[in-house]
């Protein structure tokens, strides 16, 4: 018997339906938005009007597809494009950053190690100002002092790098610096006794051990990449990612099925890569 | 003497890319809008320092007010998705056998996944005059008129509650998968009801990711942007829309970085006081993994 | 002719100093032992022999040369780790190639030594399982081949036996013996477990808080111990505190506080060959010493008999039986209140109902040996 739970079976049973409950509450709005990708009407409401494909792969006005979208596939490019450079660099600093907490000593490190973990907690619409704020001041004080234009500070693909960069970094730190606390020292001292350089150590044993974190960094970084909004909405210019995209046609344009099809493939997408993250970890704890 | 230089390199090579990145987009950023934010615009391009900025502010109820509102409503979302996550935490943390214990997780992870936007256009879908309630209502023959739900106080709570709940489930199952059942079994044992053992033993074991939990969901709650605005419409007044008008809309930014110090001072305020009212610090309660 | 000399090596911490001026001789081709109870620093000293922390003071030379200029990955020194080590996401062939690997050896070569060496543990044709796979004596054979197929000049072994359970320890030991006979390289093991020292080693050296307090054969130090500290962790003693009262060349007579008086033997006089630092030298009248006895030296004898001049006596009860086989014990409580741990055998006459029975420990005054007590 598990003490734990309610030992009546009236209890239990209402314990049981709360979860359901609640779980129907969680997917529900995930549930609608991907179904209606599927209802062949012009409208994301009921009635059930057949089942269709339009949505996704349509040519003909008003039907057009999300495959045949110039802007919506524009967006979902840009999305890509950005995602992949940003979790690139989170990553890259993020590792940086798990060496630097987890196996070096330097004055101050509870300070920095507090500065590491505040950009998770300064809201994403101020990162993004804020960002926005100061690129304009270098960009404006380099064009009043030595007359050159800074294009990459003014916003765009970059200043949303940049702001994306600046709270992704945290949490692939994190991320990494918490595979590498479980990393067994002895086994660098072993490579290095068994006549290793220390770079050869790092590359054959160290990394090694960190790829399935840094794996998982990375499909994070990518994915909370992929559906920021708060942040990236400050520092968007004229090529503006797929969440920004859908959120101008929602705004401007209203609803309509399209926006659908783009959730249900937002929705698989993510779907896949976590789980792939799931399955490489996995597999490598293992062993 | 060889090996203490390769160690003072690596420490500066590992350690200017962190430098770099705090300073450059964190720390320089925030003192930039603080600046700002002290710069009162006299003329076109004319500028004088002062806290004109922070007086308007203040001299605005509509400003304030929304502020208060923002709060307000933070503190409700974080209080109702404590008391709606909780028993699930604890349901997938000490109730669900090993097997299904994973799987409910991930399950309660998976809107995570998924943007934002779509979680709100999901509700915008649901709820709206010709959305799916109001039709199967009618279908039912309960109300006679298609129902505007969207658009009202309640379903912008809701609708936060969704976008956070997950965020105070994950550091609750964390805390509580580490309490041993020996721990119950012992207070049911020396004599302990239902209630005093979850009062005594339960709340007690789980208070570190309560207290994370609370705090990362007050944060995300009064920074959030699209939930109130999708959900709540045109007079939803919430902060982060009053900076974002400031900013883009108006181009006001000295307006809008005064409004941006004046929301992290609050955000820092308040993150402050929970830590300090329940002994906790930041780096064991955020970045716990 | 010595594979490895430490002279006069020291190792600061800050203010502490972990190990301190020590010295020590290994032979080529023997198994030398250095056993200390955790934290005595002789982990620290094994590390500065494989290169991981640098001495603060003396030298250390392998084959006659000083290797203190040389990196941890350039000495021909290799270790087998506490925990072993080896790499879990490498196969058993991978983990034995590293090595040879950084070396730079040829494909091939590799190939022929891996699978020659892996024959010689006894673990042909392992190459391609993973470690996950091996039992713990397995892991053990595979870590030191890792090392052995490099020759190394010395290998270093840091409680490799610790982590497994008593049964497999115990068939270890013998098959650590048999590895160091056929490789027949210079073994340097370090331990806290005095049997693991004493059966496998030609020599060993205790050390404590950073010294080391004797250097010997196995039965040196059991039957010679030079001071306290090794008569007391060296093998089972029963030890006596009392008042020197009277100094007989190589005789002490020590008054316990009970009023009984004991002989024995003072360390390092005529009867003590094993050298050492030995700081029991001087004692006078008057000192607090203690005076050690192997439960094997004791004998019971049922009733109570009077003082006898050729023999120390003390008058006890039965207190209770250990058995155990072959190593069981009567322990016997004294007219003072102590417990005293005796050999029982099986001839002796005593058995379980000779519990609460009134007897006397006796043994002869060479039997004991006694030391000035640390202060």
């Amino acid at each position: 018997m598990n003490v734990a739970a309610p030992n009546s079976g009236f209890l239990r049973g209402v314990y049981g339906g709360y979860m359901l409950l609640f779980f129907l509450y969680l997917a529900a709005p995930l549930i609608v938005a991907g179904v209606f990708a599927f209802n062949d009407s012009n409208f994301p409401a009921l009635p059930w009007n057949g089942f269709t494909l339009k949505w996704f792969f349509g040519t003909e006005s008003p039907k057009i597809g999300m495959f045949h979208d110039s802007r919506l596939l524009r967006g979902i490019g840009n999305s890509l494009y950005i995602g992949v450079i940003v979790s690139a660099m989170a990553v890259a600093v993020g590792t940086c950053n798990a060496f630097l907490f987890e196996r070096k000593q330097f004055p101050f490190k509870g300070f920095f190690y507090i500065l590491m973990i505040v950009p998770l907690v300064i809201p994403g619409v101020i990162l993004g100002i804020s960002i926005l704020v100061f690129a304009s001041m270098i960009a404006n004080g380099a064009d009043d002092a030595i007359g050159i234009e800074l294009g990459m500070l003014r916003p765009g693909i970059p200043l949303v790098i940049l702001g994306q960069f600046s709270f992704l970094t945290t949490i692939t730190s994190l991320v990494i610096a918490a595979r590498l606390r479980k990393f067994d020292t002895t086994l660098e001292d072993a490579a290095l006794n068994l006549g290793a350089t220390r770079f050869r150590v790092l590359s054959t044993i160290t990394l090694p051990f960190l790829a399935p974190a840094m794996f998982s960094a990375f499909v994070v970084a990518f994915l909370v990449s992929f559906e920021n909004f708060n942040t990236t909405l400050m520092l968007v210019g004229p090529d503006a990612p797929l969440t920004i995209t859908m959120y101008d046609r929602m705004v401007k344009v209203g609803s309509t099925p399209v926006l659908n099809a783009v959730s249900f493939f937002l929705m698989v997408g993510s779907g896949v890569l976590a789980l792939l993250s799931v399955l490489v970890n996995r597999r490598k704890t293992e062993e | 003497m060889l090996r203490t230089d390769t160690g003072r390199l690596s420490l500066i090579l590992l350690f200017t890319p962190f430098a770099l990145w705090i300073l450059l987009l964190i720390v320089l950023p925030q003192i930039g809008i603080g600046y700002l934010s002290l710069q009162v615009k006299l003329a076109p391009r004319v500028y004088e320092f002062g806290l004109a900025n922070y007086f308007e502010f203040l001299n605005e109820p509509i400003y304030w007010n929304t502020l208060l509102r923002t709060a307000w409503i933070s503190v409700l979302v974080t209080v109702l998705a404590l008391l709606v996550g909780f028993p699930v935490a604890y349901y997938i943390a000490k109730i669900a056998r090993k097997r299904s214990r994973a799987a409910l997780f991930l399950l309660c992870l998976i809107p995570l996944w998924v943007s934002d936007l779509v979680r709100a256009f999901g509700w915008i879908l649901l709820l709206r005059e010709t959305g799916v309630f109001s039709s199967l209502l009618q279908g039912a023959g309960l109300i006679g008129e298609p129902v505007e739900l969207l658009y009202n106080d309640v379903t912008v709570v809701m609708g936060l509650v969704y976008t956070v709940v997950l965020f105070m489930i994950v550091p609750l199952v964390s805390t509580m998968d580490g309490m041993d059942n020996a721990l119950i079994e012992a207070g049911y044992n020396l004599g302990g009801s239902r209630f005093t053992v979850l009062r005594r033993i339960v709340i007690p074991y789980a208070m570190p990711g309560i207290v994370a939990g609370c705090i990362i969901v007050f944060m995300l709650c009064a920074g959030s942007y699209l939930t109130p605005v999708l959900l709540g419409g045109k007079n939803s007044m919430w902060f982060t829309e009053q900076i974002y008008q400031q900013f883009i809309t108006r181009y006001n930014w000295e307006a809008g970085a005064t409004f941006g110090c004046v929301l992290l001072a609050f955000t820092s305020l308040a993150v402050w006081l929970g830590l300090k009212l329940t002994g906790q610090n930041l780096a064991s309660t955020v970045a716990k993994d | 002719m010595f594979d490895l000399q430490c002279d006069n090596l020291t190792k600061m911490f800050g203010a502490f100093c972990a190990v301190n001026d020590v010295s020590l001789e290994v032979p080529s081709g023997s198994f030398f032992s250095i056993l200390g109870p955790s934290g005595c620093g002789k982990t620290t000293l094994m590390r500065m022999i494989a290169g991981f922390e640098t001495p603060s003071g003396g030298d250390i030379r392998i084959k006659g040369q000083s290797v203190l200029s040389i990196g941890p990955n350039k000495r021909n020194v290799k270790m087998v780790f506490q925990h072993l080590a080896l790499f879990p996401m490498m196969d058993v062939g991978e983990n034995i190639a590293y090595g040879l690997r950084c070396r730079g050896d040829s494909k091939s070569e590799i190939k022929t030594r891996v699978a020659a060496v892996l024959d010689r543990i006894g673990l042909a044709g392992y190459e391609g399982k993973r470690i996950s796979q091996l039992s713990g004596g397995q892991k053990q054979r595979v870590a030191i081949a890792r090392c052995m197929v490099l020759e190394p000049d010395v290998l270093l072994l840091d409680e490799p036996l610790g982590a497994l359970d008593l049964k497999l320890r115990e068939h270890m030991k013998i098959e650590l013996k048999q590895l160091q006979h056929q490789f027949n390289t210079t073994f340097l093991y370090i331990t806290h477990d005095q049997s693991e020292a004493l059966v496998m080693s030609d020599n060993v050296a205790v050390m404590n808080a950073g010294r080391f307090e004797q250097i010997g054969a196995p039965e040196d130090l059991y039957r010679a111990p030079s001071s306290a500290f090794v008569a007391g962790f060296v093998g089972d003693s029963n030890r006596w505190s009392g008042t020197v009262t009277a100094l007989d060349r190589d005789q002490v007579k020590v008054g316990l506080d009970g009023g009984a008086t004991l002989v024995a033997p003072l360390a390092g006089g005529s009867s003590g060959q094993g050298g050492g630092s030995s700081n029991t030298g001087r004692l006078s009248v008057g000192d607090t010493a203690s005076v050690f006895v192997r439960p094997e030296a004791l004998v019971v004898t049922p009733g109570l008999l009077p003082d006898a001049p050729d023999r120390n006596r003390l008058q006890g009860t039965i207190d209770s039986f250990l058995f155990n086989g072959a190593n069981s014990r009567v322990l016997v409580r004294t007219s003072r209140g102590e417990l005293i741990e005796v050999d029982h055998r099986l001839d002796g006459g005593l058995s379980r109902e000779s519990v609460g029975q009134d007897v006397t420990l006796e043994w002869p005054h060479a039997g004991g040996i006694c030391f000035k007590a640390e202060d």
